[in-house]
């Protein structure tokens, strides 16, 4: 724990002393972190909700990559962006119920089922890929009337598009709802003792279902805003590891909306200074190791945080009802 | 009946998939049996060809293996493609910056640098496991992804052939290469013998067991005197080993230099054919052939049908989605299989 405010601690003097030097210039690393830390942030929403259900979902990656192709091709073909983005968050919904009926009605291995998401949504998007598809335009910027004319913060949290401001008040929305709802409290007892739950009148598997269906939404939202949004095109193996990113940024969160959030801004922060730092050509770095290093600073972070953390105590494991 | 069953649920899963696969020829408006014609003589139907399939179907059965072996001691190695790449790198390196050796030590040594390298990429997710409970899936993704760029800058930069425009390394010296026999590369053959040693590694010895205790049960295993740390460094050590001289192989028998387009998915189709056998050992050679079959005829099949070769992966998905699913058990009970493969989520 107190590394983790350690962290925040530098991050914050960093910030305050960049900014004292150079405002515009922070600023923008800022809001470029928020940029790229947000889809992550969203991915890991995903699996904070399943977890928090006793769910592994190592499919998140399938799920941003299927979502973000149907968004971006339905968008492409009607030339209707919220078109787009329904049938991504739609299918990212059907993910999660094909997670639910392998992992919570099968009984199936968690991790092979989550694989088989992925090698699924590989192969799906790989095939029905067409080049040369764009769309009429991105999800425009917008800027909050009074607020994003508030020096440092304005541009860095109020000046993005829709799909970001509905991302970082879903994240909010899902911290109240997971620890000051019964349906939070329902939710977190299913993945901690489920027998116990079911003894108190919870229905597990339908809670299971549930969860792992709304947390898939979740993702189609991230793959929409990840294509629709922020990149506005799409490509093969377009989701770039992220999903596996998000769930290190989820166990070093410690399975915590907020503290997901937070770890993946500080993830996005270490993504923009580097790019800046290019960009400014104060360091030459080759490009393939700046490519690298959300992949090394996901294992870093894995390799500081995992063994002190404790995951949901009925994670992995199917739910069976006691035989009477 | 065992024998039978262990057939059948596979072989089911494989006739689904092909039909789901000409379903989507169909809607792209390609004959499906022109296409699988196509694929099925051109894969098997020649010497030629059946003698292409096995040289594909080598580096498959290596890491099938790799994944197979992970799989027995109840880890899921995903990243045996990271571990292949580094193995490849390494090779190929070897092959053509060691000069002046003749080929007796030039390539045992140089397939020597593949599986140390590919045990190096592995036993880095070994030891996050074991020692630090970092769960193997992602940080095999992740070695993915870095040895991946890795490799790109190295080709790039400084392992680049010089005054080539392409990224990629000088070729490997003839004294690192494998040498052919009937037009096969020799390791089709160390495939499959390394396919059986490991069968019997399980089967009979008790480090076998131990890792095979290990997969099942950890704190049966941990209260009967088995390290468990132990048996996670061993496997990841041995399956990133193995991954490592399946690149090695590819890269001194067939493709003959590093460069970053590398071969793609065998690493994955690895997974896909251990889960396939079922960590089956023995099961990783028929799977192989088939999928070097599928893998080398892609090009065919597109050339007579035009159907582009990325549906063999959606048929490879859907077999896999078939096969590790207990669906077809669920509607055919007789085939229904009792032994489920488990990994093991965060916390063990």
């Amino acid at each position: 724990m107190r590394s983790r405010w350690l962290m925040f601690a530098i991050t914050f003097i960093a910030i305050l002393y960049f900014y004292m030097r150079d405002s515009l210039v922070t600023t923008s690393v800022i809001g470029t972190a928020i940029t790229f830390g947000l889809p992550l942030a969203m991915a890991a929403m995903v699996g904070i909700m399943c977890e928090r259900t006793g769910i592994v979902n190592i499919g998140i990656e399938g799920t941003l990559l299927v979502s973000s192709f149907v968004g971006f091709f339905t968008a492409s073909a009607s030339g209707n962006l919220i078109l787009g983005l329904i049938s991504a968050v739609a299918m990212g919904a059907i993910s999660g119920l094909l997670l639910s009926l392998l992992a919570v009605t099968w009984k199936m291995d968690q991790i092979i089922a989550g694989t088989i998401i992925n090698i699924l949504a590989t192969g799906l998007t790989s095939f029905f890929y067409k080049q040369g598809h764009t769309i009429p335009s991105t999800f425009p910027e917008v800027d909050i009337p009074g607020l994003s004319s508030i020096p440092f913060f304005g541009p860095v949290l109020f000046m993005h598009g829709p799909l970001t401001y509905t991302g970082i008040i879903l994240i909010f929305v899902l911290w109240v709802a997971l620890y000051k709802t019964p349906w939070g409290l329902r939710s977190r007892a299913v993945g901690e003792h489920p027998s116990s739950a079911d003894t108190a009148g919870v229905s597990v598997i339908k809670l299971r279902y549930l969860n792992v269906a709304i947390a898939g939404a979740f993702g189609g939202l991230a793959g929409a805003y990840l294509t629709l949004e922020l990149v506005g095109s799409w490509d093969r193996g377009f989701s770039a590891g992220k999903g596996f990113t998000a769930l290190a940024l989820m166990i070093f969160g410690r399975w915590n909306p907020i503290g997901a959030l937070g770890a993946a801004i500080f993830f996005g922060t270490a993504q923009a200074v580097t790019n800046q730092l290019m960009i400014t050509q104060v360091v030459t770095i080759p490009q393939q190791f700046t490519n690298m290093l959300p992949y090394v600073l996901t294992i870093l972070i894995l390799a500081i945080s995992a063994g002190k953390v404790r995951a949901p105590a009925a994670e992995g494991q199917p739910y069976e009802k006691e035989q009477a | 009946m065992k024998y039978l069953r262990s057939w059948l649920l596979p072989a089911i899963a494989l006739l689904v998939a092909f039909a789901v696969g000409a379903l989507m020829m169909k809607i792209q408006g390609a004959n499906p049996f022109v296409a699988y014609k196509s694929l099925f003589t051109s894969a098997f139907g020649s010497s030629a060809g059946i003698a292409k399939t096995l040289g594909k179907a080598t580096p498959l059965i290596i890491s099938g293996l790799a994944v197979t072996i992970c799989l027995r001691a109840g880890l899921f190695n995903i990243g045996v493609q990271g571990q292949l790449l580094a193995g490849a790198l390494a090779s190929a390196w070897a092959g053509y910056a060691i000069k002046g050796l003749p080929t007796i030590i030039h390539l045992p040594l140089a397939l020597l640098f593949g599986v140390f390298f590919g045990a190096l990429t592995g036993i880095i997710a070994g030891a996050l496991k074991a020692f630090r409970g970092v769960h193997e899936v992602i940080t095999t993704i992740m070695l993915n992804s870095i040895v991946l760029q890795l490799g790109e800058y190295l080709a790039y930069g400084p392992f680049k052939e010089p005054g080539q425009q392409l990224a990629r390394t000088p070729e490997v010296l003839n004294s690192a290469k494998i040498p052919q026999i009937f037009g096969m590369p020799l390791g089709f053959f160390l495939g499959v013998a390394l396919a059986v040693i490991a069968w019997w590694v399980f089967k009979t010895t008790t480090s076998g067991f131990r890792m095979e205790t290990v997969g099942r049960n950890k704190s049966a295993a941990w209260y009967a005197g088995i390290s468990v740390k132990r048996s996670i460094l061993i496997s990841m050590f041995v399956g990133g080993a193995l991954a490592g001289l399946g690149g090695a192989i590819e890269t001194l028998g067939v493709v003959g230099r590093y460069e970053p387009a590398f071969n793609g998915g065998i690493g994955f189709d690895g997974i896909t054919i251990a889960l396939l056998g079922r960590a089956n050992p023995l099961a990783v050679i028929p799977g192989s052939i088939l999928f070097g079959g599928m893998r080398g005829a892609g090009a065919s099949m597109q050339f007579t049908a035009g159907v582009s070769p990325d549906i063999i992966d959606l048929i490879l998905a859907i077999v896999l989605f078939l096969v590790t699913a207990p669906l077809i058990g669920k509607m055919i009970k007789s085939i229904r299989d009792t032994e489920q493969i488990t990994t093991g989520g965060w916390g063990n």
